[in-house]
């Protein structure tokens, strides 16, 4: 395997973990954020903190990167999750704004030139296996008692609280999972480039996770691993046409919305079992279009 | 003595450019009760509608502002025509509007990189660099007009929401869009306006900023500072919203003058962190009940 193809592989997989947890918080839990990027930037902060100035092995510090990253989304979830309205939007857009200038003006940790010589301590199997947790983490999550209360709570937050689920409590569990799973992911990013940079961290990237999720299908993680290969790969072999890219995104997104809102993948799981169910029902319409073919025919017998 | 009145008077005149984004944020905001992210995208074309009214077609500046602030009333109705009107008709979720927003806002931001490019741009000097001296403060003639544009649009807008019948149409819509339907209340009307009104007033302030500093696609971006004004204020007030930019707009001078100028930006997220923590409710805010 070329080390270019590789390279996008490992990419990929490190963008579907980051995914994975938006896809939780958006898809399932029904919570927008524009600040994922300011979670994976904390993850790989303190993950490079803790293996690089404080000398401890690799996965304590993509542990260290996952649980700050939680830490901090447990703070913004503590201020705005119990509020109606937009407050959460805009606390993680301000959030996610706040870090990456924070970092810009830290200049113990590089400042805003970045911070080369953290040690490639990511392979491809540490993210391969990551990657393997992550989802089955999350198939359990999200078809236990807590993630069906969190589809309840973004289908009729109002009813959900009615029938005695505790919204806020919910809410906030989504939200601490996916910042998780962005802070892992931050670890990983940054012993793979094994250089980080505040800028890598913006709202660009932020926009970036939550069209994966859109375009996978809100609600569907086949959908998100799908959209998180697919999304990843394809800007490498259009890289001509790069700059229309986000002009299409932006317009895909839109359409999405508009005809087709829970995106490609949209509820429908890619397992066994429902490829069984998808191909027996093909068989049955096929053998009742056969039989009103026959019908028809009989029919027309008749007509003449 | 001196100095502190000068950033006040500086700080005067960016917040109430501020001020303008945040009103229009604000009143779409409270019609529609989700957070239009496209506004930033309304405010950067209203940046270069103007930039290239004067550049480009060599029109007077009073030609090019009134070009730029039609451009953008246009271009906010049409974005709430094609990317929310058919998720309110479908009566979609406040997750589809704000994704639908996002969509907007990354085609706008990118349509302008893909065809006139990431480049910086410097308005050409339209009002000279001289200052006018008012007691002890010099006042550049920007920000004086900047100030005097803002106050008389945002005079014009309460007297238009608190006198005309198209004014308190939109405050019962903002109070209850189905009862207003049911009054006959032309909702759909009363939506177009609003969004009309928000794009008019972020062109007048895209173009402001192009002038104060330069335009770019990522000019937009400052409207996130409008999203913090309107809940230092409180979401969804107007009054609140006009009150918060303010505010931030000085405090933001007198970061900038007093401590370090890099401070300037993060002090905005600082502020809306205490206020979410301390007083979500905003300053002039009075609920944060849902509308269900």
């Amino acid at each position: 395997m070329s080390s270019y193809i590789e390279g996008i592989i490992m990419l990929s997989g490190i963008n579907l973990i980051a995914v994975l947890g938006l896809s939780l918080l958006t898809g399932f839990a029904g919570l927008f954020s524009f600040g994922h990027a300011g979670f994976m930037a904390i993850g790989a902060y303190s993950a490079a903190i803790c293996t690089t100035i404080l000398k401890l092995p690799f996965a304590v510090g993509i542990a260290a990167g996952g649980a700050t990253a939680a830490g901090a989304s447990w703070l913004i979830g503590r201020a705005t999750l119990k509020l109606k309205g937009d407050y959460f939007c805009i606390a993680t857009l301000g959030f996610g704004e706040a870090i990456r200038l924070i970092l810009d003006n830290f200049q113990g940790l590089g400042g805003a030139r970045g911070w080369p010589g953290i040690p490639p301590s990511t392979t491809i199997w540490n993210i391969l296996i990551l990657d393997v947790i992550g989802v089955a983490l999350l198939a359990n999550l999200v078809r236990s008692r807590h993630g069906r209360n969190m589809i309840a709570v973004r289908e009729e937050e109002l009813a959900a609280q009615v029938a005695g689920i505790d919204v806020f409590k919910y809410k906030m569990l989504a939200l601490v999972v996916s910042a998780a799973y962005a802070g892992v992911a931050g670890s990983l990013l940054a012993h793979y480039m094994t250089f980080i940079q505040p800028k890598m961290f913006s709202m660009v990237k932020s926009t970036e996770l939550t069209i994966i999720v859109i375009f996978g299908g809100l609600g569907s993680i086949s959908g998100s691993v799908l959209g998180a290969v697919v999304l990843t790969f394809l800007p490498e072999l259009l890289r001509a046409v790069d700059k229309w890219r986000l002009v299409v995104y932006g317009l895909a997104v839109i359409g999405i919305m508009i005809g087709r809102p829970r995106g490609l993948m949209g509820g429908f799981e890619l397992t066994p079992a429902s490829l069984r169910r998808h191909f027996a029902d093909r068989k049955e319409a096929k053998a009742a279009k056969a039989a009103q073919v026959a019908e028809d025919a009989e029919l027309g017998k008749d007509g003449l | 003595m001196a100095q502190f009145l000068q950033q006040m008077v500086n700080g005067l005149s960016i917040g109430s450019v501020y001020a303008l984004m945040a009103v229009g944020y604000s009143l779409v905001y409270s019609v529609m009760n989700f957070s239009n992210f496209a506004h930033g995208g309304v405010i950067m074309f209203g940046a270069y509608f103007g930039f290239f009214g004067i550049t480009l077609l060599k029109l007077p500046f009073p030609a090019a502002f009134v070009l730029a602030f039609v451009g953008t009333a246009i271009l906010a109705v049409l974005i709430e025509r094609i990317a929310y009107k058919p998720l309110r008709e479908r009566k979609a979720p406040f997750l589809y509007f704000i994704i639908s927003a996002m969509g907007a806002s990354i085609f706008l931001e990118n349509i302008i990189i893909a065809t006139i490019g990431p480049t910086f741009r410097t308005y050409p000097d339209v009002f000279g660099r001289s200052s006018i001296a008012l007691g002890p403060v010099a006042v550049g003639r920007l920000d004086l007009i900047m100030f005097a544009v803002s106050a008389v649009c945002l005079t014009g807008l309460v007297l238009f929401v608190e006198k005309t019948r198209m004014g308190r149409a939109i405050q019962a819509s903002a109070y209850n869009m189905k009862a207003a339907a049911l009054m006959g209340v032309n909702t759909d009307r009363v939506v177009m306006i609003v969004f009309a009104i928000g794009g008019m007033l972020a062109g007048i302030a895209g173009v402001f900023f192009g002038m104060k500093y330069t335009v770019y696609p990522q000019i937009g971006n400052i409207t996130t500072k409008s999203f913090v004004a309107a809940v230092f204020g409180g979401l969804g007030s107007l009054p609140g919203a006009v009150l918060g930019s303010i505010l931030l707009g000085i405090i933001e001078t007198l970061v900038a003058g007093y401590l370090s100028s890099q401070f300037r930006d993060l002090i905005a997220f600082v502020i809306l962190i205490g206020v979410l923590v301390f007083r979500p409710t905003g300053i002039m805010g009075k609920t944060t009940e849902d509308k269900a």
